[in-house]
């Protein structure tokens, strides 16, 4: 081997390795990314049910439709594993309890009743954004991922592999504007 | 009595609370009693004349599964006009831990209040959470009523207070009479099955066993079921030469399933347990069908300790077969049983539970007053 030659093997491959380790690097970023979208999801899901169970014990609301979301948002909150079903029956229930004939004119003027109201939407529409947001992290990780490098030279360590997401999450329900017809039925 | 019931779930939609809740109206009625029954119904519904629409029901998840139900300050203030508009002695409620009518009745009335609980819901830690929300409607409640035992202990544990004991109710006189389906019962005898196929404690799998061991001996043995279930998966328990003498009616309809009862020779009830009550073999024994049961707390009692039916001991498969074989060979015996069993059964006949509710609005009536309206 001549000299020149050792000296172009040692630069190819001090380049591969430069670029391997770039690549993992942004692997492991994505990781990051993947990993504060996953938490931002999780409270805006943890604040969605608080809001809801506090909207059903403020005494604001009929104890039925209180009930109704006591049970919906309880069961979102305690289910560990598996929560995408709890989490779109509570998004169903809250859609039912909202779009109730002049929901919003026979809580008007009570005592506190706009706020939790408002927080509430606003609630629902942060785990709307969250869960798209983390939705395209695991999208992003999972492309990088597939890349026949990252596989070969397992790029992500012992990372588990990322999963989407999927919930109805829509106050409004898909295709209507006006006040919701049947919802569909998911017994199990 | 001027009677107010209250019904949670969707007129419109066959369920076991919806038809005790008309069973026992109608019963009133025929008692003399003037009664109103509110439920969830479209306006321009097609409704019985004692029923009043609520509106339209909403379905919603709750508890595992979607669930038609009324609720909002819109369906309360309906329940509200109801109330002032009825003027009743007594206010009787359905189901009142459910998200619905029931629930709202309690809120905005106030007076003699009685409730029925139907569901068992054990580990129910909704209703758990719910205890705030529904404590201050439930309390106003003067006199619970309990169809089973299940459903009782739900109350005991998750609500808190007691309930007397009061079964659901028959209209006997419905399954009294029936034309036996085409070609049945045959004179090599027939057994009978009424009830989920791919429920485990509905104990086919036993009669199935059963009906194995007697078909050699007996060639003109057939089984008759009726209920939802994967047929492929029930024939593949008997041997293949006896397979022809199955016959799977599938889900059958309110009046097949009396047709059906009154086509078999023996009717069989392998439950393995699960059962609070027992309404198969009510109407069984409504229909005059002879009855072997395996011996679980809640049909030992539905049969008399035996004197209306045949037991056998739970799970036994040959058990079963010689208690069936035995009826089969003794048409006396077997009058004899349905005999015992149509008078058995006269005590879950509508007119009769009506009379022991109507001994609980007496009891709560006098001292409360009158309906009114609360809120």
């Amino acid at each position: 081997m001549t000299p020149m030659t050792s000296i172009i093997v040692i630069a190819v491959l001090a380049i591969f390795g430069v670029y391997i380790s770039w690549r993992a690097g942004r692997l492991d970023r994505l990781h990051a990314r993947l990993e504060a979208a996953r938490f931002a999801l999780d409270a805006a899901l943890v604040r969605r049910s608080s809001v809801a169970l506090e909207l059903a014990a403020s005494g604001l609301l009929d104890p039925a439709t209180s009930l109704l979301l006591a049970g919906a948002a309880h069961d979102a909150r305690s289910a560990h594993s598996a929560r995408e079903m709890p989490e779109s029956d509570l998004t169903r229930a809250l859609r039912a309890v909202f779009s109730q004939p002049d929901f919003r004119t026979l809580l008007a003027g009570r005592e506190g009743a706009e706020e939790l109201l408002s927080e509430l939407e606003g609630a629902s529409h942060q785990v709307f954004l969250a869960r798209k947001f983390y939705n395209d992290a695991v999208a992003a990780t999972q492309v990088a991922r597939r890349r026949w490098l990252a596989r070969v030279l397992r790029l992500a360590g012992r990372a588990p592999a990322p999963e989407f997401f999927e919930i109805d999450d829509s106050l409004v329900p898909a295709g209507e504007t006006g006040p919701p017809a049947d919802i569909p039925h998911l017994t199990t | 009595m001027k009677i107010g019931i209250v019904c949670p779930y969707d007129w419109e939609v066959p369920g076991g609370v919806r038809e005790h809740v008309s069973g026992l109206a109608e019963a009133l009625i025929e008692l003399g009693h003037e009664v109103s029954v509110i439920a969830p119904a479209d306006d321009d519904a097609v409704l019985p004349d004692y029923v009043v629409p609520a509106g339209r029901a909403v379905p919603v998840p709750y508890n595992g599964s979607v669930a038609r139900l009324a609720f909002g300050f819109l369906s309360a203030s309906r329940v509200r006009r109801w109330l002032k508009e009825g003027d009743f002695d007594v206010l009787h409620v359905h189901e009142p831990a459910a998200p619905s009518l029931s629930l709202l009745a309690c809120w905005v009335a106030d007076g003699p209040i009685v409730a029925t609980m139907h569901a068992a819901m054990p580990r129910s830690r909704v209703l758990h959470v719910a205890q705030p929300i529904l404590a201050s409607a439930l309390e106003k409640i003067s006199g619970r009523i309990a169809v089973s035992e299940p459903a009782r202990a739900t109350l005991v544990e998750h609500l808190g207070g007691d309930a007397v004991l009061i079964p659901n109710g028959v209209n006997v006189s419905r399954y009294e009479k029936a034309e036996p389906l085409p070609g049945f019962p045959g004179s090599g005898g027939t057994l009978g099955f009424l009830g989920r196929m791919d429920e485990p404690r509905k104990g086919l799998d036993i009669l199935l066993a059963a009906f194995s061991l007697m078909a050699p001996e007996r060639p003109g043995l057939r089984l008759l079921i009726a209920g939802r279930g994967d047929p492929e998966e029930a024939l593949e328990q008997v041997p293949a030469p006896y397979r022809d003498r199955v016959v799977l009616l599938g889900q059958v309809s309110d009046a097949d399933r009396v047709r059906m009862l009154h086509s078999v020779d023996v009717f069989c009830a392998p439950n393995t347990g699960g059962e609070s009550f027992g309404m198969v073999l009510v109407e069984a024994m409504a229909s005059g069908a002879p009855i072997v049961a395996s011996d679980i707390d809640a049909f030992r009692q539905v049969l008399r300790g035996g004197e209306a039916g045949e037991l056998f001991p739970v799970g036994s498969a040959a058990g079963l077969a010689a208690a069936a074989g035995r009826l089969l060979d003794d048409p006396a015996h077997r009058a004899s049983l349905a005999a015992a069993a149509a008078v058995a059964v006269r005590e879950f006949d509508w007119s009769v539970i009506a009379r022991d509710v109507l001994r609980v609005y007496q009891a709560v009536a006098p001292a409360a007053g009158r309906v009114a309206v609360a809120l």
